[in-house]
């Protein structure tokens, strides 16, 4: 997932920000949509972020490649609420059990508009940050524990090594007459299986790679960084540009009288 | 023989003192070293031999400084340690970024996503100045031959070769005094094993350090090394060293403990069972036959809901297995050898032309093997996966041995008898996973034969095996050809190859990154 997200070679003008900053713009952004369900702050969001697909090096169509199930899963879900929310106001739809009234579609356009708003940030970021530098920024200007940021560091590697041991580990095991076809139950134990195989060879490939690391003088105290981690104007301009978003899409719901508290129901 | 202090970089050349060494890993009965008396001065180069089990990975990682936290079950506890082992006069713990460690599996020597940094990782952590570190990354690199990369190049498009050397520039950039290299090239091809010989080489003319490495090949680095040390497993009497001195002297005295134990001598092939005529093994039917086939690992893309079919590595292979027939793949690493492989056995989708099973094979399953259900593929066509881990799926020998036959329904007789032939059947009640190397690469061929397959193939069955495992796999397979068995193997084993006699499929390389 992690390489199918990140762009290789992206030379975008976000991609030359401090992490640190843009994952302090994205927080900002999605705290605040995560507050409300209401579609005037989700939808201001949403067209910020559109306007900063170039600036990320990202495409629609890149992110319709990258990113659709996670576009699906918002659309289901706004669907969903659409149909199944409490209905109010005058009903639109109505198919037996299921019916969709002004009110909850509405509701169903709010988490729709609100779930894209939502993971957009988090693409756009993936999209232009190196998970190197992004470690760097959180061992050096985050001050997080070197030990507990390179580990996971080296650790995410095996991940995309593990995706191709996964499918590896499934043809070794139909070799030996385990099918991975036929029905739910055999399906759930086949892959039941593949899963502890993994396992053994993910705990494996780990110790050995932290003897590596451990051979390598890893988790000494001092250490210095090859790469240093630096801030620029232009993560002034990423924190300000999230503050901005973030405040508009505030002030926008407030104004027109739409903010709908999550905990305060409706 | 002494380097100017300029070429050298700064390298002081490591001493090795072990007196009365022993260790025992946490929970395990016997010592995995006892008693062991050696001396090693700086800038010696050393080769150290034996059978299996008698510590010699140990060893390393002691020198190396990283042994006792955790084994490689991922298992903890209380070891022993007995008597001393100094690097420098110093415990190797306290000695760190004195010595450098370079293990067998290339994907697990690589810590970092980006060439570059992954080589600074050993300097930063042994707090070099940042100026200073870069420096050293792009000398290092040059050592090793892997100055043409770009420092941003991903480290996973490296083959296992670069791999290993980038794991060498990581190692040189501590500017360590003692190498330590683990079998730091028996998961390569022979192309990737001169490749890493040869870098290891230049580096030791270059800094003058000193050099302690483990490998069953002996005609690698017998030429490299001054001076060899065979050790033998731990009792109570004996001492660990069996053998210690000039490599030609000690070849010569121990030619036949080191052959019985296994270890490729140079200029030794051991005898394998000559095949029959071939003419007359098995009836040389057709079972199975590839057209115009294209072959990838990968799955077709999606790009939205469209499925766009992957690049193939290889494209219109054609092959034909018969009964009693063996069948050699050859070529270079990234050929698609393997893919192709698991494409003719039913395990991946063709991407282009076909595969298709001969009446005599299909037995009413189908012309497709891809298409047949797991249970109809194994009696059909077996597949020895290259590491035998990845095929085990119950925590007993005897069980794994059993599951074939269960499934089917019928050949459980047969086990006994390959429990027999292949020296397992003191191993029954073992978890599959605690077996040697060998015994592991004897259960999965076992395993898959249990099914009595017609078609057998083989990934690389003789990657990292030693001498003993290897003729006895090879005069195995010669029995099973002669009886009407095919045998597919990938497999870059020239002696192999010749002793199963056969054709050979060679593939010539597909897109790779230059070396």
């Amino acid at each position: 997932m992690r390489q199918q997200l990140t762009l290789d070679g992206n030379r975008a003008l976000l991609a030359r920000a401090n992490p640190l900053s843009k994952f302090a713009a994205v927080v900002l952004i999605t705290a605040v949509l995560a507050l409300s369900i209401d579609w005037v702050s989700a939808s201001v969001a949403l067209v910020f972020e559109l306007m900063l697909f170039p600036l990320a090096g990202l495409t629609l169509s890149l992110l319709w490649q990258r990113g659709w199930p996670l576009i699906l899963a918002a659309a289901i879900g706004g669907w969903s609420t659409a149909i199944l929310a409490p209905d109010r106001g005058r009903i639109l739809l109505d198919a037996g059990i299921w019916t969709m009234s002004e009110g909850s579609l509405q509701l169903g356009i709010g988490f729709l508009l609100r779930g894209f708003a939502i993971a957009l940030p988090a693409v756009l970021l993936m999209s232009c940050t190196d998970p190197t530098d992004l470690a760097d920024a959180l061992a050096q200007k985050a001050r997080l524990p070197h030990r507990f940021v390179l580990g996971t560091l080296a650790a995410m590697r095996l991940v995309g090594l593990m995706a191709e041991e996964w499918q590896t580990i499934g043809m070794a095991r139909r070799a030996r007459g385990v099918g991975s076809r036929g029905n739910v139950v055999q399906r759930v134990k086949a892959t039941l299986g593949q899963s502890f195989g993994l396992l053994v060879q993910a705990i494996r490939r780990a110790s050995r790679l932290a003897v590596t690391m451990e051979a390598r003088g890893f988790g000494g105290g001092q250490r210095t960084w090859a790469r240093e981690s630096t801030f620029s104007v232009l993560d002034l301009w990423v924190v300000g540009g999230g503050l901005l978003m973030a405040g508009l899409a505030l002030g926008a719901a407030l104004a027109t009288g739409s903010w709908n508290m999550v905990w305060l129901g409706s | 023989m002494a380097p100017s202090q300029d070429a050298a970089g700064g390298v002081r050349p490591a001493a090795v003192t072990a007196r009365g060494w022993g260790w025992r890993h946490a929970g395990r009965a016997k010592p995995a070293v006892h008693a062991l008396d050696v001396d090693i001065s700086p800038g010696e180069r050393v080769l150290l031999l034996g059978p299996s089990g008698a510590g010699k990975s140990t060893l390393l990682h002691a020198l190396a400084g990283v042994l006792g936290d955790i084994n490689d079950d991922g298992e903890s506890g209380d070891a022993d340690e007995s008597g001393s082992l100094l690097v420098d006069g110093a415990p190797p713990r306290e000695r760190r970024g004195r010595s450098g460690l370079m293990q067998q599996d290339p994907e697990t020597q690589v810590v970092l996503s980006r060439v570059g940094d992954d080589v600074a990782f050993g300097a930063e952590n042994l707090a070099v100045p940042r100026d200073a570190i870069w420096a050293r990354v792009h000398e290092a690199l040059a050592d090793v031959g892997l100055s043409h990369l770009p420092l941003d190049h991903p480290t996973s498009a490296l083959s296992g070769g670069q791999k290993q050397r980038l794991a060498l520039a990581g190692i040189l950039a501590m500017r360590p005094g003692l190498i330590l290299l683990d079998e730091p090239t028996a998961n390569l091809d022979p192309d990737g094993v001169l490749e890493v010989r040869d870098a290891v080489a230049r580096c030791l003319d270059k800094t003058g350090a000193t050099l302690v490495v483990v490998e069953h090949r002996v005609s690698v680095w017998k030429d490299l090394v001054d001076r060899i040390v065979v050790l033998q497993p731990g009792t109570a009497s004996d001492p660990a060293v069996l053998l210690d001195g000039p490599p030609d002297r000690v070849l010569s005295e121990a030619r036949d403990m080191l052959t019985a134990a296994g270890v490729w001598v140079p200029g030794y092939v051991p005898a394998t069972r000559r095949r029959a005529d071939i003419r007359a093994a098995g009836t040389g039917n057709l079972l199975l036959a590839a057209e115009g086939l294209g072959v990838s690992r990968e799955r077709p893309r999606r790009k939205g809901f469209r499925k766009i079919p992957p690049v193939p590595v290889q494209e219109g292979v054609a092959a034909q297995v018969r009964a009693g027939r063996a069948l050699a793949v050859t070529g270079p690493n990234g050929a698609g050898k393997s893919t192709f492989a698991l494409t003719l056995a039913g395990l991946l989708e063709p991407v282009s032309g076909k595969v298709s099973a001969t009446v005599d094979l299909s037995r009413g399953a189908g012309i497709d093997p891809y298409t047949w259900k797991a249970e109809q593929l194994i009696s059909r066509v077996g597949t020895v996966f290259q590491e035998p881990e990845h095929q085990f799926v119950t925590g007993k020998v005897l069980d794994e041995l059993l599951f074939g036959p269960r499934h089917l329904g019928h050949g459980e007789d047969r086990v006994e008898e390959l429990l027999e032939r292949l020296r397992l059947t003191q191993l029954v009640d073992a978890n599959p996973y605690t077996l040697s190397g060998g015994e592991k690469r004897r259960l999965s061929v076992a395993t898959v034969l249990a099914a009595s397959p017609q078609v057998l193939v083989l990934d690389e069955p003789t990657f990292g095996q030693d001498a003993n495992t290897w003729a006895e796999l090879a005069s195995f397979l010669s029995e099973l050809l002669d009886a009407g068995t095919a045998v597919v193997s990938v497999t870059h084993d020239a002696e192999f190859t010749a002793a199963l006699g056969g054709a050979e499929l060679r593939m010539s390389a597909a897109e790779t990154v230059a070396p």
